[in-house]
C-alpha cells in the first residue's frame, strides 16, 4: 500500500481540468485522507495550458511535491508538457481518442488509454462531459466510492437541470466502469486515516475568507483581481447573511478608503487585493496608521512588477508591505503558512489590529491562496475575538491619549459626549491639527510604541528540526511546507538542520529569532522572489550573513530542491 | 441679485455645532458662509451632534470638519466619497455629510464621484468650487474656465472647464443643486434639503476664493434663480437648465422620488441572504466538509 500518491491533471484552459481536480480533491478529502493540491493556469479563461495537482497521504500533507505518480493528460501539447516530470514508473492515462503517446513516453511507464473524448460524445452524448469520464476513471482507481462522486457531481450541477445532471452522472458511471473492466497492476490504495471527525478541505482565500468572518469582521470592500478575487466572491456571497455588507469598489483606493471609513465607525472592515492593488492603497494605508484606524489588508501575492504574471506565484510584495508610503508608518505585516495558518491567521489579524489600533497586512500568495488542503476543523470557542478599547465618557475626552504602549481608548460615531474630529494631519492628543515640533515627536513615538508590544506578542514564530544543528532555515509564508519536507529527507540522511518560519515579518518577533539564531552557523533564507527580500531585512537588523535562496518562476519550492540546498551548506560547513 | 429665500428657524441653536479650533480660512472666503450655513442647517435639522459625521477631502475647505462639534473625519486628498461611504454603510443612523472642493471631488478624486451617484449611497456631498487651488496658491482646477487667467497659468487654459452640474446630472444623482456662497438663505435651505433627501445628494456651492481667483463680482450679478415652474422631477427640463449658455442657475435642477438607496438595497441583500437562516460560522465551516 502507497503512503502517499500524486495525481497530476493537464490541458488546455477549458476542458474542464481545475474541476475535474477540485471534485477529486473532495473525494478524497472526504474518504478522511489528507490532501494538498496546487494549480495553475492561464491568464486567459479559454486556451492555454492549465493544470492541477493533488497530493494525498495518510498523514498530514505538506507540499504537493514536483513528480507525480498517475498523470491524467488530456491532449497531445500538454504530454509535452509535463512527461518529463512524471516518476519512471509512473501510469500515464491518456485520450486515447484523441492521441498516442507511445513514443513520447519514457519505457518504464504504464500507458493506460481510454477514449474520453468518444465516450462523453458517444456513450453519453454530451462532449464537455469528458473531464467527467476521466474523474469516474481516476475515483475508480484510487478506490473512491462510486457514491461519493455521485453526490459531489450532484451537489455542483443539481441547479442546471436533470439533462446536465444525468449526463454527467453517467459520464461518471461510463469512467467508473472503465476503469473496473481495465485494472492496472500496481497498488493504489493509499489507506484512509482512523480518525472519525471529517476534517475541512479550503482553499487559502476561503480559509482566509471564513477566518475573517469568525473574528467578526463585518465590511468588506474590493476590487476583482487574480489571485484574490475568490475572496470578493466568498465576502458577497457570506457577509450579508451575518448582516455584514461586501461592496465591490470601483477601484482599490476606494476599497480601502471605504474600509478606514466604516472602521472609523466601529466595524472590523477588510479588503483583499493582490500587488498592482496593494500599491494603489499605500496612501490610505498611511492615513489608517495616522487616525489609528484599524484595517486588515490580505495582499494574494503573484509575481510582479506591474501586471506580471497575474496567475504565478511570488513572494515578492515583502519589501513594499513593510517600508511602502511616505513618511514614518508603523504598520504590521502578517503571513500564513498553510490553509489552516490562513483561517487562524486572520483571526490573530483582527486581534492585533484591533488591540492596537493599527493597520495588518496579510501576505499570502497565489499558490496558497488557490491551494486546497485538508486541516482538522477549528473549534471556534477557542479563538480569541478583540474588541477595541473603548472609552468612557469623563468629560474630557481625548481621543489619542498617550499610553504606556500607544493605544489610546476609541470612541465611535453615535456614542454620546465622545465627539472627536480625526485628521490625516498632524494632531495632538485631542485629534486638532498641530505643527508643534515636539508634539510630533511625542505622537510618532507613540504611534512606534505599539510595534514594540506587538512584536512580543506570542504564537508569530514556529519552530522546528534538530535542536543541536549549527544549520538553520528561516521561511516566511508558504514556503514553510516545501522547508519542513525538505528537513525531514535531510534528517532521514542524518543531517541535522533546524528551521524557523516567521508568521510575522514587521514587526520582528525579535526574542524568538534571536533564540533561534543561538548556536548557528549558517542560516538559509529562502524565498521565492528575484532580490532575497526577507534576507535583506534580517541582514539589516540582525547584522548575520544569512544565505538567501531564491528563485522566480512561477512556481512553489520543490522540497527537493530546499534539500539539496541545505546538503550543500552542510557539506561545505 | 438680492436674497429672497427665506429660511427656517433652527430647533437647535446653531453654536451648538460649532468647535474650538479656530478657523483658518482667508478673510472673506466663500468657505465662512458654507461652515455657517452648515451649522444653520444642522441646527434646522435638529441633527444631534454625536450621530452626525463630517468627512473631508484636502484642500481649503477640506478643514471643514475640524471647525464642527460633530464627529468628523479629514480624510487623504480625493477620497472623501469612498470614506463617507464606508462611514454610512457601517452606521445607516448616522447623519453623514462629504465636504470637498473642485480639485479633490473633479480632479484626483472624480473617479469616485459617478460611483458614488450611482450606488445612490444615503450622503449629502457638497462641494465647495473656488475654481483653484487655493492652498497651494493659485493653480488651475478642473472647473478653472478657458478664459481665466492664473498664477500657473501665465498664458491662460489650454483645458476647458467641468461642470459639475452636469456631470452629476449625467451621472443620475438622485438629487442635484446649485447654490453659490453669497446668497446664504438659499444655501441653508439647499443644505436641508440636500440632507433630507433619501439617497445621494450632490450640492454645488459656488464658493470664491477671493485671493486667487475672486469671482464674487461676477457670480452676485450672474447667477439666476431656478424658475420656480421647474419642476425637479423632470430631468430633461433640468439639463435645459444647466446647458443655457447665459445664466447660472441656482438652486434644486433635479431630485428623483423613486430611486432607492443603497442602505435599501442592501437591506434587502440582507433579507434574501437569510431567508433559510442568518449566518452561523458552525455551520459556513461545516459546508467545507
Amino acid at each position: 500500500m502507497p503512503t502517499n500518491l500524486t495525481i497530476r491533471i493537464a490541458g488546455e484552459g477549458g476542458e474542464g481540468v481545475i474541476s475535474t481536480g477540485e471534485l477529486l480533491t473532495t473525494a478524497v478529502a472526504r474518504s478522511r485522507r489528507d490532501v494538498f493540491t496546487f494549480r495553475t493556469y492561464p491568464a486567459e479563461i479559454k486556451g492555454g495550458p492549465a493544470m492541477f495537482q493533488l497530493r494525498f497521504a495518510d498523514h498530514p500533507v505538506l507540499s504537493v511535491g514536483a513528480s507525480f505518480d498517475i498523470f491524467m493528460c488530456f491532449n497531445e501539447e500538454n504530454l509535452d508538457i509535463h512527461i518529463g516530470e512524471m516518476k519512471k514508473n509512473g501510469i500515464l492515462i491518456y485520450d486515447s481518442t484523441t492521441f498516442d503517446p507511445e513514443k513520447k513516453a519514457p519505457g518504464t511507464a504504464i500507458l493506460y488509454g481510454i477514449p474520453i473524448s468518444s465516450i462523453a460524445a458517444e456513450g453519453v452524448g454530451l462532449k464537455k462531459a469528458k473531464n467527467m469520464v476521466a474523474l469516474g476513471l481516476l475515483g475508480q482507481l484510487t478506490g473512491m466510492p462510486a457514491e461519493s462522486l455521485h453526490d459531489l457531481v450532484k451537489e455542483k450541477f443539481g441547479k442546471k437541470g436533470d439533462e446536465i445532471l444525468s449526463k454527467n452522472l453517467l459520464a461518471i458511471d461510463e469512467g467508473y466502469k472503465w476503469g473496473e473492466a481495465h485494472k492496472i497492476d500496481r497498488d493504489l490504495l493509499v489507506p484512509a486515516s482512523v480518525r472519525k471527525e471529517r476534517k475541512l478541505i479550503m482553499s487559502g482565500n476561503e480559509a482566509m475568507s471564513a477566518g475573517a468572518i469568525a473574528a467578526g469582521c463585518r465590511y468588506y470592500a474590493g476590487y476583482p483581481i487574480t489571485p484574490a478575487s475568490d475572496i470578493l466572491s466568498f465576502m458577497e456571497k457570506q457577509l450579508p447573511k451575518f448582516g455584514g455588507i461586501a461592496v465591490q469598489t470601483e477601484d482599490e483606493i476606494a476599497a480601502i478608503a471605504s474600509c478606514v471609513g466604516a472602521s472609523f465607525a466601529g466595524t472590523k472592515a477588510m479588503t483583499a487585493t493582490s500587488g498592482p492593488g496593494l500599491s494603489l492603497m499605500a496612501e490610505v494605508l498611511g492615513l489608517s496608521t495616522m487616525t489609528e484606524t484599524p484595517v486588515v489588508v490580505v495582499d494574494a501575492q503573484r509575481s510582479g512588477p506591474s501586471t506580471g504574471m497575474p496567475t504565478k506565484t511570488e513572494q515578492s510584495d515583502l519589501s513594499f508591505a513593510v517600508h511602502m508610503g511616505h513618511g514614518d508608518a508603523p504598520r504590521v505585516v502578517m503571513a500564513p503558512s498553510n490553509v489552516k495558518d490562513c483561517f487562524y491567521g486572520m483571526v490573530k489579524a483582527f486581534h492585533i489590529a484591533e488591540k492596537y489600533q493599527i493597520p495588518v497586512v496579510m501576505l499570502s500568495d497565489q499558490s496558497l491562496s488557490q491551494r486546497t488542503q485538508t486541516f482538522t476543523r477549528p473549534n471556534l470557542e477557542n479563538l480569541t475575538r478583540t474588541e477595541r478599547a473603548h472609552a468612557k465618557k469623563n468629560g474630557s475626552y481625548k481621543r489619542f491619549l498617550d499610553t504606556e504602549n500607544g493605544v489610546s481608548p476609541v470612541a465611535f460615531p453615535g456614542d454620546e459626549g465622545l465627539n472627536f474630529v480625526t485628521t490625516g494631519l498632524e494632531h495632538d492628543e485631542e485629534g486638532h491639527p498641530s505643527w508643534s515640533p515636539s508634539n510630533h515627536e511625542r505622537m510618532s513615538a507613540k504611534r512606534y510604541r505599539k510595534l514594540e508590544f506587538i512584536a512580543r506578542e506570542k504564537g508569530f514564530t514556529r519552530r522546528f528540526g534538530d535542536e543541536h544543528a549549527t544549520v538553520g532555515v528561516i521561511c516566511w509564508g508558504s514556503t514553510e511546507g516545501p522547508v519542513e519536507e525538505a528537513m525531514s529527507m535531510a534528517a532521514a540522511q542524518g543531517l541535522e538542520v533546524k528551521g524557523l518560519t516567521l508568521k510575522m515579518i514587521e514587526p520582528l518577533p525579535d526574542e524568538e529569532i534571536r533564540s533561534f539564531m543561538t548556536g548557528l552557523k549558517h542560516i538559509i533564507v529562502p524565498e521565492i522572489n528575484f532580490t532575497g527580500q526577507l534576507a535583506k531585512i534580517l541582514r539589516a537588523q540582525y547584522l548575520f550573513p544569512f544565505k538567501s535562496y531564491t528563485k522566480c518562476n512561477g512556481l512553489p519550492f520543490d522540497p527537493e530542491e530546499i534539500f539539496a540546498r541545505i546538503e550543500e551548506v552542510i557539506r561545505r560547513a | 441679485m438680492p436674497e429672497t429665500t427665506k429660511p427656517a428657524i433652527p430647533i437647535v441653536k446653531p453654536d451648538t455645532y460649532k468647535s474650538t479650533v479656530p478657523v483658518t480660512w482667508c478673510p472673506g472666503c466663500g468657505d465662512f458662509s458654507v461652515l455657517h450655513a452648515l451649522y444653520k442647517a444642522l441646527g434646522i435639522l435638529g441633527y444631534k451632534t454625536h450621530e452626525t459625521v463630517v468627512c473631508s477631502g484636502i484642500g481649503c475647505s477640506g478643514r471643514t470638519p475640524v471647525f464642527t462639534s460633530c464627529y468628523g473625519f479629514h480624510g487623504v486628498h480625493g477620497r472623501v466619497l469612498p470614506t463617507a461611504t464606508g462611514v454610512k454603510l457601517a452606521n445607516p443612523n448616522l447623519h453623514v455629510f462629504a465636504v470637498g472642493g473642485d480639485g479633490d471631488g473633479l480632479a484626483i478624486g472624480g473617479g469616485h464621484f459617478p460611483h458614488a451617484a450611482r450606488r445612490n449611497v444615503d450622503i449629502t456631498y457638497i462641494m465647495l468650487d473656488n475654481a483653484t487651488y487655493g492652498l497651494t496658491k493659485g493653480q488651475a482646477s478642473p472647473t478653472t474656465g478657458a478664459s481665466s487667467w492664473t498664477r500657473s497659468l501665465p498664458y491662460g487654459a489650454a483645458e476647458d472647464n467641468l461642470n459639475p452640474v452636469g456631470l452629476a446630472l449625467a451621472y443620475n444623482a438622485s438629487f442635484v443643486a446649485r447654490a453659490f456662497s453669497g446668497q446664504l438663505n438659499q444655501l441653508i435651505d439647499l443644505i436641508v434639503r440636500a440632507a433630507n433627501h433619501k439617497g445621494f445628494s450632490f450640492l454645488h456651492v459656488i464658493s470664491p476664493c477671493v485671493v486667487f481667483n475672486n469671482t464674487y463680482p461676477y457670480y452676485t450679478k450672474n447667477v439666476t434663480m431656478i424658475p420656480e415652474t421647474h419642476d425637479p422631477k423632470n430631468k430633461a427640463s433640468a439639463l435645459d437648465l444647466w446647458q443655457d449658455p447665459d445664466k447660472t442657475y441656482i438652486g434644486v435642477f433635479h431630485e428623483s422620488d423613486n430611486r432607492e438607496s443603497y442602505a435599501t438595497r442592501m437591506n434587502k441583500v440582507i433579507e434574501q441572504s437569510q431567508a433559510k437562516g442568518k449566518g452561523d460560522t458552525d455551520k459556513l465551516l461545516d459546508t467545507f466538509r
